[in-house]
């Protein structure tokens, strides 16, 4: 393999890898406070796109110019992410938390049915396609290969952005800190008078902002069809496994690894390239199960 | 003698007796249910939904002028886009539940595969209406199950002619195919009869994406990088858009020369995207602008109403729904004509559609002996024209069906092996005038 | 049974006030069997009524039989989000084997199946078994998506996403048209029901079922009394991926095609929401939940197109909530101790 196909995987594997990191962060994050897995995550992926989609074709319509349309995409997200996030907390999430971990997952495994079918009745069936940003950015040559900018620089630099945004608001801000000690000990933190409840909705809010806009990102490079959820979900749960549940840093290790490895499969070997991102997590949690970057617990008795 | 009521009573009898026996002589149902499966959703549904609009607005015109002798035609719609699986289901429903006779199956020939078998074993005529993979009536003579358009053969054959015709001297080819029955058929088609006919060309790469997918980036990307002279790819509906736009966004367009024999139902919804000089075909002669018919009184016509009703020209697979709802019809007329009057079993109508005559909205059409339909092919260029804002297509050539079919009991990976070069100069074959 | 006994001596036999509810003898017609009987008979008699529906039953009782499988996990605490792997398994094998031996005899394939599904259980349990919650959860699920991608992908091996056929077999040596074919199979599949739930109670009700709830109230205080968690996770794995390998086999038969879509995950997820509706704690459940989920799916194929996910979506919130026991957790009533 020369290094000409070497350069050519990484830059693919990048773009690729910036998404699952957005949407695996989600689902972590989410995780990592409420010790609840989201299976309706990949929901909100789904959602993001067509939002982001029906809102853009709109402002599109109505004379929006396309340099304009990154902030749409964005901003379909939060729309999203908030509406979604919010009303999945408080209506559902909230009355689950003191029951046991599978039945937690089965719930959220029903509000995943029931988004799957809400979003053909809302948006319907045919594929959206809102490309205009990748188009106004325009291309650029890399050793002979042309990419889109988008795909080069937007993605993994909103990737980068968010990686270190969330980083320095948990470190450093007041509600940041909050959210790390609930993360760490619920009851502790309880005692000592952080308002968990707030925290939790907060935390799920901001997960679902990031689920939606990891769809609302990918959908200016594909069409948008029905079923993007169900296969983003067990995506996300690979990148999640893989660097261990609740971990921000390792997530941002995982999607790479994964997207890169995915992506030298490509090149390599394309028969397994859909197998990729399963075999690594089979592998991570044969035999290290809690994944790569997890700090041990002693299982309580 | 008789009491007044009692005359009623028995006239009243009697009447009901004979009407009842002249049904009973003639058999007429009261209805004509046709079942129809499309693809309502993802990606491919935006091949599928514009054939649904057309079956719905052809048989309402065939029921306004009084339906197939008298009865009328009602359509029951089965979504292809829920997966094999639950179409199989669905398909099987509709049969037992409904009491349908008569399919008309399916676009993807990965379920026409599925449901021959099936179909023969539920005795239902089943009409291939859309779907291209040969293998089907050739591996098995089936009796309930025929096609009413060209199999991948012809269209690969046609393809082969005409690139060959375009541009003799290219080097090297690359493939992107939808990794499925019709994709991989297709390909072993192309390949053979290319290889027989050139066979010093290099195939550079072998690219199956799944069916449905929604991102080419790094079949783009490998591409690029080998830089082939032709792209071939048979991809149709939102896979083929998806992957057109991507390439071109990246200028893949810009350096081989794309080989799209589906392309005819993409050029109205890419629009400019396509690139001039592109190989487009259209799955035999169907195009709102063919270069015979153009002014032909029922395409025109049709193409005009259509357009009207959904905004769109009718596409290739708007031309295969007509067809098949044409050859439905005329094989009625053909089986009651044989049936002397009474109305024909699901047997008699299977039977008299092998060697149907019949014609769709341009060049009419036969089926063989063996089920499979005789379509010519066209196959041309793709120009920018200001008078459209999309691409139409220039130096059309038509390609006979009984030329690029192999014949009946022949399997087609093996007959296009023993094509040699004259072929390319048939007499049979039409070129007509490009565009000014 | 013996060996605990033998261990653990004469006090530590269980008395019949801490038995679970039914260990204790009762009446032969408690709920759960009139609902089973109520089964029984719309199973074998509808299907006169209206011939188009034995495939929906048969489907219906292959779902069943899944279910059933996945209960036994379940009980255990353990929820796999993966075991259509089994019955995907166990499909293809019946479609290779039906293409390459035409000969066999369908009730052949069956077994094959179940062996199939019994076999890679055995494999793949005996690293998967050592997780829990979770991590089990997951792991299944990545496996069974591994197992859906690679049938998808090799299409010149398995047919890719189009799948593979088969064509009808003979039964129990005999060539049946399709009509009694399927009758055929809906009479052996009821009773493969009826058996396999019998068995499965039993089994449930001996203490390697026992110590299956053990696991989920309090696996160390199980080691503590000797009995070793792996190996009874181990059997109960082994069983449930036989019983989907069992169902998988039918439905192959039945459909007369395989396609990945069957290892699918959200196929497993249907399964488990068919245990957790119906309920683990009589067999019957199972097969309760399977007729209302598959009622439910052609209902409202009919009637609302495009809402039934949306429809068991609400219904499975529901009965996580207000019925947690599934509906033969209601049937049977409220028990003391609160064993599932």
């Amino acid at each position: 393999m020369n290094i000409d196909i070497f350069m050519l995987a990484i830059m693919d594997g990048v773009s690729y890898a910036s998404l699952l990191f957005l949407v695996a962060l989600g689902m972590t994050l989410v995780f990592g406070v409420m010790r609840i897995l989201n299976m309706a995550h990949g929901s909100l992926y789904a959602f993001g796109g067509y939002a982001a989609a029906s809102i853009g074709l709109y402002m599109a319509a109505a004379g929006l110019p396309p340099a304009w349309s990154l902030a749409v995409l964005v901003l379909a997200a939060i729309l999203v992410g908030t509406l979604l996030g919010a009303a999945m907390e408080m209506s559902l999430l909230r009355r689950i938390y003191d029951k046991e971990p599978m039945l937690q997952l089965l719930v959220t495994f029903a509000a995943f049915m029931i988004f799957e079918d809400l979003q053909r009745m809302i948006f319907g069936v045919q594929p959206y396609s809102y490309p205009a940003i990748v188009d106004y950015l325009g291309v650029v040559d890399v050793i002979g290969i042309t990419y889109t900018r988008y795909q080069l620089f937007v993605l993994p630099g909103a990737a980068i952005v968010i990686f270190i945004a969330l980083r320095s608001f948990l470190k450093y801000s007041r509600m940041g800190k909050q959210i790390v000690a609930v993360a760490h000990h619920r009851e502790v933190s309880m005692a000592m008078g952080i308002d968990v409840k707030r925290i939790c909705l907060f935390t799920f809010i901001v997960g679902s902002i990031l689920g939606a806009l990891g769809g609302a990102l990918a959908l200016p490079t594909t069409s948008w069809v029905p079923g993007s959820g169900a296969e983003m979900i067990v995506l996300s749960f690979a990148v999640v496994a893989t660097a261990g549940l609740g971990q921000v840093e390792g997530a941002l290790v995982a999607a790479i690894l994964i997207g890169l490895a995915r992506s030298f499969a490509v090149y390599l070997l394309p028969e397994i390239e859909v197998l990729v991102p399963y075999l690594i997590m089979v592998l991570v949690l044969l035999f290290k199960p809690e994944g790569l970057f997890s700090v041990a617990q002693a299982r309580r008795v | 003698m008789f009491s007044s009521k009692a005359i009623r009573v028995a006239a009243f009898a009697a009447a009901s007796l004979f009407t009842a026996a002249a049904s009973a002589q003639s058999g007429k149902p009261a209805e004509i249910k046709i079942g129809i499966t499309t693809f309502l959703s993802g990606p491919a549904s935006v091949f599928g939904v514009p054939a649904k609009a057309a079956a719905d607005m052809y048989i309402e015109q065939i029921n306004a002028a009084g339906g197939v002798k008298g009865v009328k035609i009602v359509p029951v719609y089965v979504d292809e886009g829920v997966g094999g699986d639950k179409f199989l289901s669905e398909y099987r429903r509709v049969v037992q539940e409904q009491g349908v006779k008569t399919m008309l199956a399916a676009i993807s020939s990965g379920n026409c595969n599925i449901v021959a078998p099936v179909a023969e074993d539920l005795k239902v005529l089943n009409v291939m209406w859309d779907c291209g993979t040969e293998k089907v009536l050739e591996e098995k003579r089936y009796r309930y199950v025929v096609r009413t358009q060209a199999n991948a053969t012809a269209e690969m054959v046609a393809t082969v002619l005409y690139l060959l015709r375009t541009k003799p001297g290219f080097k090297t080819i690359a493939v992107v195919n939808q990794d499925y029955a019709y994709g991989r058929d297709s390909w072993e088609l192309f390949r053979n009869t290319l290889l027989a006919l050139k066979p010093d060309t290099k195939i550079v790469a072998e690219l199956f994406p799944k069916f449905g997918a929604t991102d080419f980036s790094t079949e783009v990307s490998r591409l690029q990088a080998l830089r082939p002279d032709v792209i071939l790819s048979t991809s149709w509906g939102g896979d083929l858009d998806t992957f057109v736009r991507q390439a071109a966004q990246r200028g893949l367009t810009r350096n081989s020369l794309f080989v799209l024999p589906l392309a005819e139902s993409s050029l109205e919804r890419l629009g400019a995207i396509v690139p001039d000089g592109a190989i487009v075909g259209a799955r035999g002669d169907h195009y709102f602008l063919h270069p015979e018919l153009k002014d032909d009184p029922k395409l025109k016509e049709f193409a005009q109403k259509f357009k009207a009703k959904t905004g769109a020209y009718p596409i290739y697979s708007v031309h295969h729904m007509i067809q098949a709802i044409d050859a439905v019809v005329a094989n009625y007329d053909k089986a009651i004509a044989g049936a002397k009057g009474q109305w024909p079993t699901t047997e008699q109508l299977a039977d008299s559609m092998h060697g149907l005559k019949f014609r769709g909205l341009t060049r009419p059409l036969v089926i063989r002996e063996d089920g499979q339909g005789l379509e010519d092919q066209l196959l041309g260029v793709a120009k920018k024209t200001a008078a459209y804002p999309f691409p139409v297509i220039d130096k059309m050539v038509i390609y006979p069906g009984a030329l690029v079919t192999a014949p009946v009991g022949k399997k087609s990976p093996d007959w296009v092996r023993t094509l040699t070069p004259a072929i390319m100069k048939d007499a049979s074959i039409k070129a007509f005038p490009a565009l000014k | 049974m013996s060996k605990v006994q033998a261990r653990m001596g004469p006090a530590a036999m269980p008395t019949p006030a801490t038995q679970p509810a039914s260990a204790r003898s009762r009446p032969i017609v408690s709920p759960p069997a009139i609902a089973a009987a109520v089964l029984l008979v719309l199973a074998l008699l509808l299907p006169v009524v209206m011939p188009w529906i034995k495939t929906p039953v048969i489907i219906a009782a292959c779902f069943g039989i899944a279910a059933l499988g996945v209960s036994i996990l379940i009980r255990a605490g353990q929820m796999s989000f993966g075991h259509a792997m089994f019955s995907c398994a166990a499909g293809y094998a019946v479609a290779f084997a039906a293409r390459r031996w035409p000969w066999l005899d369908s009730t052949v394939l069956i077994a094959l199946g179940t062996l199939v599904g019994a076999v890679s259980g055995l494999v793949i349990g005996a690293f998967v078994v050592r997780y829990r919650a979770i991590f089990f959860g997951m792991l299944n699920l990545a496996l069974s998506m591994v197992l859906f991608a690679v049938l998808g992908k090799f299409f010149t091996l398995t047919g890719g996403t189009d799948g593979m056929r088969l064509a009808r077999s003979t039964f129990f040596g005999m060539d049946l048209e399709r009509a009694g074919f399927e009758t055929a199979l809906l009479v052996s599949v009821v009773a493969l029901a009826l058996g396999l739930g019998l068995l499965v109670r039993r089994y449930l009700n001996s203490v390697a079922g026992q110590a299956l709830s053990a696991i989920k109230t309090n696996e160390t205080r199980l080691e503590f009394l000797g009995i070793s968690a792996y190996r009874v996770m181990l059997t109960g794995y082994v069983l449930s991926a036989a019983l989907c390998g069992l169902s998988g086999a039918v439905f192959a038969i039945t459909q007369g095609l395989v396609t990945p879509e069957m290892g699918y995950w959200i196929r497993s997820g249907e399964i488990v929401f068919i245990s957790i509706l119906g309920g683990v704690g009589h067999p019957v459940g199972a097969f309760l939940g399977a007729a209302i989920f598959e009622f439910v799916k052609v209902f409202a194929g009919a009637y609302m197109i495009g809402a039934s996910h949306l429809v068991l979506g609400v219904v499975l919130i529901a009965m996580v909530f207000f019925a947690p026991r599934g509906i033969s957790g209601l049937l049977t009533g409220a028990r003391k101790g609160g064993q599932p």
